[in-house]
């Protein structure tokens, strides 16, 4: 007997919901499994990452502000995956929203309060819009490919961001650290619930999904970058511009990172040091595909993810593995993702014959 | 500026030049092959790690290299079957294979914290290696000279030989080289097979050589400056050369500029600038040459044969 693949007339619906679900169940076995192997308590370990930051409630705050940033940075680079847009800067687009959020607050000096939060919010998008210009310009002048100066520009924010925190923006009280100084209780973003650190970006990462949805779904827009991504051709024919769909994509996804990063910064961390950029742009990559480019997927899978940072702090200190040791599980939920995109397009059959069939979909 | 200084700055840049020169070598004849494989930092880390336990096992660095490029090849198989097989998103399994890699090496790496390795003797008799101003050429460790021999060995592969015309010929049409008969899938899995092994051995050259011990992601995201370079080198071995030495220099004065406070222009300037270079020499590259220049025409397109 062997396996044979059937290419489906459709793409299946149900594959849609049923491959996230088994990567996550997959990576969790898989986990045990290794870990086990390399003398860890495997089912501990997965347990820890995967499950207490759901079980003990004292933790939900933690998963919820860690994963707005994510779920806010998804839902722009879905649009752009999509479109078969490829941003993987979203972390130098957050960086420069972060920023920009920084600078608007230094500037106000000791003035606060809801107008100069805003303008802080408001920088912050404009910033990740600013730096996802280049790409786009180049794109759409030169046919420059996005993959790689989106990539390049994370590289310089890295750089602007070392050079802001240790030199014109460095916090003249903070013992010579290279950081700013850290924001004034009325600069912060408001908290939802008295007594935790749950602020208002959550709320706003919860509401947009939605928001997004509807456009998505609704508006000539969303079946504009929908027919862009899937039929290009088509697209052309139907007057949609390919040049705006670039624009669009890429300035928005700049935008939605640059807006986590204005409210990680006013929410959560308060002041901007070397530490800042942890990795939450490329992640969100992986929430992206792992919500299947859908911005309630996206909220979904933005709360996976976050539990297994959570989660993987919690390994840290119960199993003594390294904290990047989460990372490990959220590449095999990629890995498991992005295998199986096939059975969305494709049916496995088991056949009898043992005749040597190429397999359509290995690309023979 | 004294002599010493010159040579002082000169071992430093070779140095920081062997590790992207190698994993960029690798790069190159994967994306040659018409690949994008963004796995590079995660495949140096992997590598990093298995030679620096290969050589804390044997004592041998000469097997620990050899343990090195084989972490480096074995990780990198991950990317190939997902990307060959599955004809999954390049960008995003690349990018998989990093995160992956990263987290695996400080898992494994837990059991080596501590160690030191034997490092390699000198390829050169001591009377040059040693000498204070002779060591300038025959000072290093035999992987720097590894990497220099690579060069033009890489650069003639793909212009003079036949597979490298194939490889070439997977990478610029996929399509017709399948029609053809040529195994776009085995010609691209011995690509990526070889880009993992060359970035494993520009990891190893970290834990191994500079020094030498392990520590989580010591390879400090030079990984993507090696991409940075097959890309701002334009696809070349022999401009891959004199790019890796010019983004050598520039890591140098990043530096300099970091521990001397020589502060005409900040240490980020000089570390922003091969990234920054690499973006205009895009744009200069694609400006000449509507067409992407001397950029492999499938570079991170799957390729989908219809029957």
């Amino acid at each position: 007997m062997r396996i044979k693949l059937e290419k489906r007339p459709e793409p299946s619906t149900v594959m849609q919901f049923v491959t996230p679900v088994a990567s996550v169940l997959l990576t969790m076995l898989i986990g045990v499994i290794v870990f086990d192997a390399l003398g860890i308590k495997g089912g501990r370990a997965v347990t820890d990452i995967f499950l207490t930051p759901l079980l003990a409630t004292y933790k939900w705050q933690d998963v919820a502000v860690k994963a707005a940033p994510l779920i806010i940075i998804a839902l722009g680079l879905s649009i752009g995956n999509r479109a078969q847009i490829w941003n993987i800067g979203a972390e130098g687009q957050y960086i420069i929203g972060a920023l920009a959020a920084a600078g608007v607050g230094i500037a106000a000096g000791g003035a606060g309060g809801g107008a100069i939060i805003t303008l802080m919010i408001l920088a912050g998008i404009v910033g990740g819009t600013l730096w996802a210009v280049v790409p786009a310009f180049l794109k759409t002048r030169l046919n420059v490919n996005e993959t790689l100066t989106t990539l390049m520009l994370t590289y310089v924010a890295l750089q602007v961001l070392g050079y802001l925190v240790g030199g014109p923006w460095k916090d003249p009280n903070g013992r010579n650290f290279p950081a700013t100084a850290p924001l004034h209780a009325d600069q912060t973003l408001p908290i939802l619930f008295p007594g935790t650190t749950v602020h208002l970006g959550v709320a706003i990462a919860l509401i947009l999904p939605f928001v997004f949805w509807i456009i998505m779904s609704r508006s000539v827009f969303g079946y504009q970058i929908r027919v862009v991504g899937s039929a290009p051709d088509a697209a052309r024919h139907g007057g949609f511009d390919a040049k705006q769909t670039i624009w669009l994509s890429l300035l928005i996804a700049g935008g939605m990172a640059g807006l986590a990063g204005a409210l990680e910064f006013a929410g959560a961390l308060k002041a901007i040091n070397l530490g800042f950029p942890s990795g939450y742009g490329f992640t969100a990559i992986i929430v992206s595909f792992l919500g299947r480019l859908n911005p309630i997927g996206c909220l979904i899978a933005g709360i996976v993810l976050a539990v297994t940072y959570v989660g993987g702090q919690i390994a840290q200190t119960t199993v003594h593995i390294p904290n990047s040791t989460a990372g490990i599980f959220q590449a095999m939920m990629l890995f498991f993702i992005l295998a199986s995109d096939i059975l969305i397009r494709y049916r496995v059959r088991f056949v009898a014959s043992p005749k040597a069939t190429p397999l359509p979909a290995a690309g023979e | 500026m004294s002599t010493e200084f010159i040579i002082a700055a000169i071992i430093t840049v070779v140095g920081l030049t062997t590790p992207i020169l190698l994993a960029a070598l690798g790069e190159l004849v994967v994306e040659k092959a018409g690949v994008l494989n963004l796995g590079v930092e995660g495949m140096m880390l992997m590598g990093a790690i298995c030679g620096f336990g290969a050589t804390v096992s044997t004592f041998n660095p000469w097997i620990g290299i050899l343990g090195a490029a084989a972490g480096g090849a074995l990780s990198s198989m991950l990317f190939a079957v997902l990307v060959l097989e599955l004809n999954s998103n390049q960008v995003a399994t690349g990018l998989a294979l990093t995160i992956f890699g990263t987290g695996l090496s400080s898992l494994i790496g837990l059991s080596y914290t501590g160690f030191i390795v034997p490092v390699f003797g000198s390829v050169f008799p001591a009377s040059l290696a040693n000498d204070p101003y002779l060591k300038v050429i025959f000072g290093y460790s035999p992987i720097v000279y590894f990497a220099l021999a690579m060069v033009p060995i890489v650069g003639w592969f793909l212009k003079s030989t036949r597979s490298g015309m194939i490889l070439r010929a997977v990478g610029e049409n996929d399509l017709s080289a399948h029609s053809i008969g040529y195994s776009v899938k085995g010609v691209r899995y011995a690509a990526i097979a070889f880009g993992g092994a060359m970035a494993g051995i520009g990891g190893a050259y970290f834990s191994m050589v500079i020094t030498p011990m392990w520590a989580e992601k010591m390879t400090a995201g030079r990984g993507w400056i090696a991409l940075a370079l097959v890309v701002f080198a334009g696809w070349r071995a022999g401009r891959l050369l004199v790019g890796a030495y010019f983004f050598g220099i520039l890591m140098a004065l990043e530096l300099y500029a970091k521990a001397s406070g020589f502060s005409f222009l900040p240490s980020q300037f000089w570390a922003a600038m091969p990234y920054l270079m690499t973006v205009i020499a895009l744009s200069v590259i694609s400006m000449r040459d509507r067409s992407g220049g001397n950029a492999p025409a499938c570079l991170g397109k799957p390729f989908l044969p219809s029957t």
